[in-house]
């Protein structure tokens, strides 16, 4: 096993190298000159003078990206062009918020989905397997931006349930250990601010989970089916177990692997879904700042930012390839 | 559909009209295509289905009301956005918009994967390598933030995003050509081809590729489903269509302004756009339960 996970991270190292190169060249590929490109059209000689010597670009091409390549070993994204600031500081502040985003909708797709596609698969051809396998397929459609808007229409707006941006009200205290402001608020017994919390985080993380709760569904209903249809099945039913018994202990337990797979991959879709879903609700996240970044154009920024996001999927996928082998030791680790 | 085209050889009607009474069996499918139908066809006759011009703004018409609301108008069924423009026009003419899209940017995406799958599936050795590795890096940006990079780089544009989508789908296509020729290059009739000498191309467009259709077209059909709402979700970040285009996503950003005092302005767009992917993904789902079995998730 340990063999296979050092391996894995080995197959890992040429794709994050040639990430890192593609987020280095995308300024050098664009047509123009790249320092032109970073300060705008209207800028100076003096400033494109200043940044190509402040950035190296009048060195060529392979010191450049030795030297981002030996920045980003010691843990230095560079800094934002306009404020001159260390991108690093910025990514420790907004990434918690990204993942406590993630994390909690993830939660509800997993909850959700998995709930419904259990019920669709015991009680294929119902009108519920019709109707929620409907509904998978209209999540699975879903223009997230679009949805969002429309709670926070209704939620927000018309209700005032909900809040219709931010992670907190303003006023309300809270100390931050993990910035994680769910778990602090629990760490440090302040009901006041974790209510809050999550009344804020309710709308964002809904709309986001959207697609991934469609496709877990659709994923769980296929695999329970699956195994519901095998012999052991009919055995734990002949034994007189209930119902229960034979769903959630039998055949869930072969039903979750390929499930756990889909589940893994969805990080995908939540990372690059916080993009949009960050934007609409003011979602103080990576993605949020990702989209600032390109309306401001600052190309520092959306490299840094790109390359961050980028390692963390891969990680992640490896994360799941590794409990993919864990959880199913018939697959054989080639 | 066009993907449907019956094959050559005449031995191969059977399994294909299989198919398709399969395809029509499944409810689900008929309904995707119906949909998508409706949706070619609001394209293709724009001008004569849309009461008014798209791009006509009217002074005294800003953000009228649907029909049933107290105050609407048969004039503009779905009211008129914050220009005085007519929704219901501009749903129409944006349908063409996201149709040609998505034809074009899966299009390029299905030329590019085809031709790199093919190489590395049918080539091997190094040329495999480089190629999958350049998929995997690809593969590496999740969602839409590859779309979104590029986008930022290249200047926001319909035509720019248009190419941003297509990079990203390119690997999608490349592993299922290269997955399918490394599975049919074992067979003999691949040995029997070379032997009577024909050449690669030869070998790899006519004999090899026409069995690999079947994953294509799924791929393809579920490719449009997500290149609309990929288009609509930049144009939405202001990265893909220009106003005054009659772009879905563009429609919802500029509407988020007026979500309190205008809600329609929002609400159709969305609908177009859910019910347009809709579309492809139902007949995607019975295109794959008819074309390819093994593909069933």
């Amino acid at each position: 096993m340990l063999a296979y996970i050092i391996r894995r991270i080995f197959v890992l190292i040429p794709t994050l190298l040639g990430v890192s190169i593609l987020v280095f060249l995308m300024l050098h590929l664009t047509p123009g000159d790249p320092a032109e490109l970073l300060m705008g059209e209207r800028a100076s000689e003096e400033a494109l003078q200043e940044i190509r010597e402040h950035l190296g670009l009048n060195k060529p091409l392979y010191e450049q990206y030795g030297l981002f390549l030996k920045q980003l070993m010691q843990g230095d994204l560079g800094e934002t062009i306009w404020t001159r600031q260390k991108v690093w500081i910025e990514v420790k502040q907004r990434f918690p918020a990204t993942i406590e985003l993630s994390i909690v909708a993830l939660f509800i797709s997993c909850f959700a989905g998995m709930i419904l596609g259990i019920i669709s698969a015991t009680k294929q051809y119902s009108i519920f397997d019709y109707l929620s396998m409907l509904g998978a397929l209209v999540g699975v459609s879903m223009p997230i931006f679009w949805l969002g808007l429309v709670f926070m229409l209704i939620f927000s707006l018309n209700l005032g349930w909900l809040p219709m941006s931010g992670r907190l009200t303003v006023g309300v205290e809270l100390e931050t250990i993990t910035n994680l402001y769910i778990l602090d608020a629990i760490i440090t017994r302040n009901w006041a601010a974790l209510r809050d919390a999550l009344w804020h985080i309710i709308m964002p993380a809904v709309t986001l989970s959207t697609i991934p709760t469609a496709i877990v569904a659709r994923m769980t209903r296929s695999a329970m089916l699956e195994v519901l249809r095998q012999d052991y099945i009919k055995t734990a039913k002949a034994k007189g177990l209930s119902q229960f018994m034979v769903i959630f202990k039998h055949a869930l337990r072969n039903a979750l692997i390929p499930v756990v797979t889909t589940i893994g991959l969805q990080f995908g879709v939540l990372l690059g879904g916080a993009i949009l879903t960050e934007t609409i609700f003011a979602w103080p996240g990576v993605g949020k700042w990702m989209y600032d970044a390109v309306m401001q154009r600052d190309y520092m920024v959306i490299r840094s930012g790109t390359l961050f996001i980028a390692t963390i999927f891969v990680l992640i996928n490896l994360c799941v390839d590794v409990l993919y082998a864990v959880i199913n030791p018939r697959i054989s680790v080639k | 559909m066009k993907n449907e085209k019956p094959q050559k050889n005449p031995e191969d009607r059977h399994p294909f009209f299989d198919q398709i009474s399969q395809l029509w069996r499944n409810k689900t499918a008929v309904l995707g295509l119906v949909i998508i139908t409706i949706f070619i066809l609001c394209a293709i006759f724009a001008p004569y289905l849309s009461p008014h011009d798209p791009l006509e703004t009217a002074l005294y018409d800003q953000l009228k009301p649907p029909v049933w609301h107290a105050t609407g108008t048969w004039i503009n069924i779905l009211g008129t956005d914050d220009l005085g423009r007519d929704i219901l026009s501009r749903l129409i003419y944006g349908a063409r918009v996201s149709l040609v899209v998505a034809v074009i940017s899966v299009g390029l995406a299905f030329f590019i994967g085809i031709l790199l799958g093919c190489i590395s599936g049918y080539y091997k050795g190094f040329r495999e390598s480089i190629i999958m590795r350049c998929m995997d890096i690809i593969l590496a940006f999740p969602y839409i933030l590859l779309a979104i990079v590029v986008v930022a780089y290249l200047g926001p544009s319909l035509q720019n995003a248009m190419i941003a989508i297509a990079i990203t789908y390119v690997p999608r296509f490349a592993r299922i050509v290269r997955g399918s020729v490394l599975e049919e290059c074992e067979k003999d009739y691949v040995s029997a081809a070379r032997a009577i000498g024909a050449r690669d191309f030869r070998i790899i467009f006519i004999a090899i590729l026409p069995n690999c259709l079947g994953p294509l077209i799924v791929q393809t059909t579920l490719g449009f489903a997500s290149a609309i709402l990929d288009m609509a979700a930049l144009s939405f970040l202001g990265l893909g269509a220009q106003p005054p285009t009659p772009e879905w996503g563009a429609m919802i950003a500029k509407s988020r302004a007026l979500i309190l005092r205008a809600s329609w302005v929002m609400t159709f767009p969305g609908l177009a756009i859910l019910f347009a992917v809709l579309g492809f993904n139902l007949l995607g789902d019975g295109l794959r339960d008819a074309l390819d079995p093994r593909l069933r998730d």
